[in-house]
C-alpha cells in the first residue's frame, strides 16, 4: 500500500544528471540530464533496455560514481557537493547493497560476510558476529553461520546478501538485478522480502531490473531509454502500462 | 581474504620463503668465506701486525728480514714484539702421500699467537724438539689411507724432518682449506725450505698508555714497514677480497637474484590476487570501506606472508647452517646484522607487492561492482 504522494518524504532526488565515459570521439554519454525521484516507503524499480543508463544512475544514487553534471540528493545529503570521504562515510551509514552476483566474499563464512558492514561501522567483532547470527536466522538460514558461500544455493546466497545489506539497518537499499540469477520461485520470495523492507518507516528500496516478472511488486517504476528517464509510473498506472 | 585463497597464499609463502632462504644462506656462506680469509687474524690474535710495506692482506705475507723484529722493538710505543712465521708447505705422511699444510711458527719464549683452545695435549710441549700442534681440520686432512686420523705421538715429515704431534687444537679454518700446524718460530725455520728472508710478520703489543692505532702509526713512521691493528688488517683483507676476487660478485648476484625472485613471485601473485578479487574489493568499497582501510588490509596480509615466509626461510637457513657447521663446510657465519637486513628486505619486498595491489585498489571505482 503506497502512501499519499503529497505526504511522503523524498528519499532520492535527481536533477539534470549527466555522466559520460571515455574521451574525445570515443566519449559516450550514459546519462543525459536524467531526472528521477524515489520516496520513502516505496519499492522503486528502474527498468529499461541494456545500455540505457540504469546501472549508471543506480551507481550515482549509491554514491559510487561521481556525476559530470547535475544534482543528486539522497536522504537529504547533496552527494554532488560532498567529498569522496564524506560520500564513503554516507554509504557506510545509510546504504545497503544487494548485487546481481551476490558478491559474498568466498573466503569468509556467512556470519563473517554479514558482519562486514557492522565492522566497517566500527562495531566490535563479537557484537557484529552476534548481530550477524541473528540476521542469518531472520533470512531462514539459522545455524549455518559457519558455512561458506560456496556451500549454499543461489537463492540462499542472495538471502545472505540481503542479510548483509540489512544488518546495519540502512535507510536506503540499492539492489542491482537481485533476481536475475534466481529461479522464478526464489525471485518471487526475494521480491516479497524487499517489499516488506520498503514498507518500514523511513526506508526506501531501489531496484534495477530487466526481469518483467518482478514488476508486480513495484510501487513505482522509472522507465529509462538512451540515458534519460522516459516516465515514472505508480499505482494503477503500472498495471495499465505496456512495459 | 588472502589466507582463505590457499593456493595463492601457499605460492606467495613459498616465494617469500625461497627468497629469504636464498638471501640468508648465500649471505651467511659469503660471511663464512670472509671469516676464512681472515682466519690468521682470528687464530693468532695480536693487537698490531707489522708486515712488509707492500702487504695488502693477511693471506699474502711477504718476507721480512729477521732484524726487522729488533727494529720494531726499538720503536717508542712498542711494549714487546715477537717474530712470526706463516707459510704453506707439504707434509709427507707415513704412507708417502704429500698433503699441503699451513705452518705457523710462534715465538718460542712466549708462544704469542698460540691457539686459544687446546682439544688435546699441552701447548708447552711445542718447546720440545720437532714438536707440532695440529688443528682439528688436520684430523680429517692428514688421515691415513685407511681413514685413521692422526693423534698425539704420531709423526710425519715436513721437508724431510720428522714432526711429532704433541697437541691438537681448535682453529678457524683458512681460506685455502689447509690445516694449521703450529710450531715454534725456530722450529718452523728448520721445517720450512730455506729462503734469504724468513720472517713473515712481527706481532706487537703496544706499550702501556699507547693505543694500537698510535703504536701502528709510530712503527710505520720509524721503520717504513706496514703496521696494521687487528681491526685494520681484518678490513684491509676483506676489502682486498672484494676488490680482487669474483667472490662478492658471485654471491651478490645470487642474493640479488633472491630479491628479484622474491619481488617477482610475491608481486605477481599478490597482483593476481587483487585482480581476481576486484569485485569483492569493489563491494567492500561500495559498502563504505575507505581506501586507507583496504590498503591497510592488503599491507597486513602482505606483512603476514612476509613474517611467516621470513620465519620459514630463516629456519631453513639455520638448519642448513647447523649442517654446514657440523660438516665443517661450506663456511657459514650469520652475524645478527644478516637476519636483520634480510628481514628488512623481505618486508620491503612484501610492501612493494602490496603497493602494486594498493595502486589498483585506490584506482578502483566502487561502481565496478554494478558492472556485469
Amino acid at each position: 500500500m503506497i502512501m499519499d504522494p503529497t505526504t511522503r518524504q523524498t528519499a532520492v532526488q535527481v536533477t539534470g544528471l549527466t555522466k559520460g565515459f571515455g574521451r574525445g570521439d570515443a566519449r559516450t554519454l550514459a546519462l543525459k540530464e536524467a531526472e528521477f525521484n524515489a520516496y520513502e516507503g516505496d519499492l522503486q524499480l528502474i527498468i529499461g533496455p541494456s545500455g540505457c543508463g540504469k546501472t549508471t544512475l543506480l551507481s550515482m544514487i549509491a554514491g559510487t560514481l561521481i556525476p559530470d553534471q547535475g544534482e543528486i540528493t539522497v536522504l537529504g545529503h547533496k552527494l554532488h557537493a560532498m567529498s569522496t570521504a564524506a560520500i564513503t562515510r554516507f554509504r557506510r551509514e545509510n546504504v545497503g547493497f544487494i548485487f546481481q552476483q551476490f558478491n559474498l566474499i568466498p573466503t569468509l563464512t556467512l556470519v563473517e560476510n554479514i558482519s562486514v558492514p557492522l565492522l566497517l561501522a566500527g562495531t566490535s567483532v563479537r557484537q557484529a558476529e552476534k548481530t550477524a547470527d541473528a540476521m542469518l536466522d531472520r533470512v531462514g538460514l539459522g545455524g549455518r553461520g559457519k558455512n561458506y558461500p560456496r556451500q549454499l544455493s543461489g537463492g540462499q546466497q542472495q538471502r545472505v546478501a540481503i542479510a548483509r545489506a540489512l544488518v546495519h539497518d540502512p535507510r536506503l537499499l540499492i539492489c542491482d538485478e537481485p533476481t536475475s540469477a534466481l529461479d522464478r520461485e526464489t525471485g518471487h520470495q526475494i521480491m516479497i522480502k524487499l517489499r516488506e523492507l520498503a514498507r518500514k518507516p523511513g526506508r526506501s528500496v531501489i531496484v534495477v531490473t530487466h526481469d518483467p516478472r518482478v514488476y508486480e511488486f513495484a510501487d513505482r517504476i522509472a522507465e529509462m531509454e538512451d540515458g534519460r528517464v522516459l516516465r515514472q509510473l505508480e499505482g494503477a498506472a503500472i498495471a495499465n502500462a505496456t512495459l | 581474504m588472502l589466507l582463505g585463497d590457499r593456493a595463492k597464499f601457499l605460492m606467495l609463502l613459498g616465494g617469500v620463503t625461497f627468497a629469504a632462504l636464498l638471501m640468508l644462506q648465500q649471505a651467511a656462506v659469503f660471511c663464512g668465506l670472509l671469516t676464512w680469509t681472515t682466519s690468521h687474524l682470528t687464530n693468532l690474535q695480536a693487537k698490531v701486525w707489522v708486515v712488509e710495506a707492500m702487504v695488502e692482506q693477511a693471506n699474502e705475507l711477504k718476507p721480512l728480514r729477521d732484524t726487522d723484529v729488533s727494529r720494531v722493538r726499538s720503536v717508542t710505543g712498542v711494549g714487546w714484539a715477537v717474530p712470526l712465521y706463516i707459510g704453506i708447505t707439504n707434509a709427507r705422511l707415513s704412507d708417502g702421500n704429500f698433503k699441503p699444510i699451513l705452518m705457523v711458527g710462534l715465538d718460542s719464549a712466549t708462544l704469542v699467537g698460540r691457539p686459544a683452545i687446546m682439544l688435546d695435549g699441552r701447548l708447552e710441549d711445542l718447546r720440545k724438539p720437532n714438536s707440532i700442534v695440529i688443528d682439528d681440520l688436520a684430523l680429517q686432512r692428514l688421515k691415513t689411507p685407511s681413514g685413521i686420523p692422526p693423534k698425539i705421538g704420531d709423526s710425519f715429515e715436513i721437508n724431510d724432518i720428522e714432526a711429532r704431534i704433541v697437541g691438537i687444537c681448535k682453529a678457524d679454518r683458512a681460506f685455502f682449506g689447509y690445516p694449521y700446524v703450529f710450531t715454534t718460530y725456530d722450529q718452523a725455520l728448520q721445517f720450512a725450505p730455506r729462503q734469504r728472508k724468513m720472517l713473515s710478520a712481527s706481532l706487537v703489543e703496544p706499550a702501556v698508555g699507547w693505543t694500537a692505532e698510535a703504536t701502528a702509526r709510530k712503527i710505520e713512521l720509524e721503520t717504513g714497514l706496514r703496521a696494521y691493528t687487528q681491526d685494520e688488517f681484518y678490513w684491509a683483507t676483506i676489502r682486498w677480497f672484494f676488490k680482487n676476487t669474483g667472490i662478492p660478485i658471485s654471491f651478490g648476484t645470487t642474493i640479488i637474484l633472491g630479491v628479484i625472485v622474491g619481488i617477482a613471485i610475491s608481486g605477481q601473485t599478490f597482483y593476481t590476487f587483487v585482480l581476481e578479487n576486484l569485485r569483492h574489493l569493489g563491494a567492500l568499497k561500495a559498502m563504505g570501506a575507505s581506501n586507507t582501510l583496504l590498503s591497510m588490509m592488503l599491507i597486513f596480509q602482505a606483512f603476514f606472508v612476509g613474517f611467516t615466509g621470513y620465519g620459514m626461510g630463516l629456519l631453513a637457513a639455520v638448519g642448513f647452517g647447523a649442517g654446514a657447521i657440523k660438516r665443517g663446510q661450506p663456511p657459514f657465519v650469520m652475524p645478527w646484522q644478516l637476519p636483520t637486513g634480510v628481514f628488512v628486505l623481505i618486508m620491503v619486498i612484501c610492501l612493494l607487492a602490496a603497493l602494486i595491489g594498493i595502486l589498483k585498489v585506490i584506482r578502483l571505482e566502487a561502481a565496478v561492482v554494478f558492472r556485469g
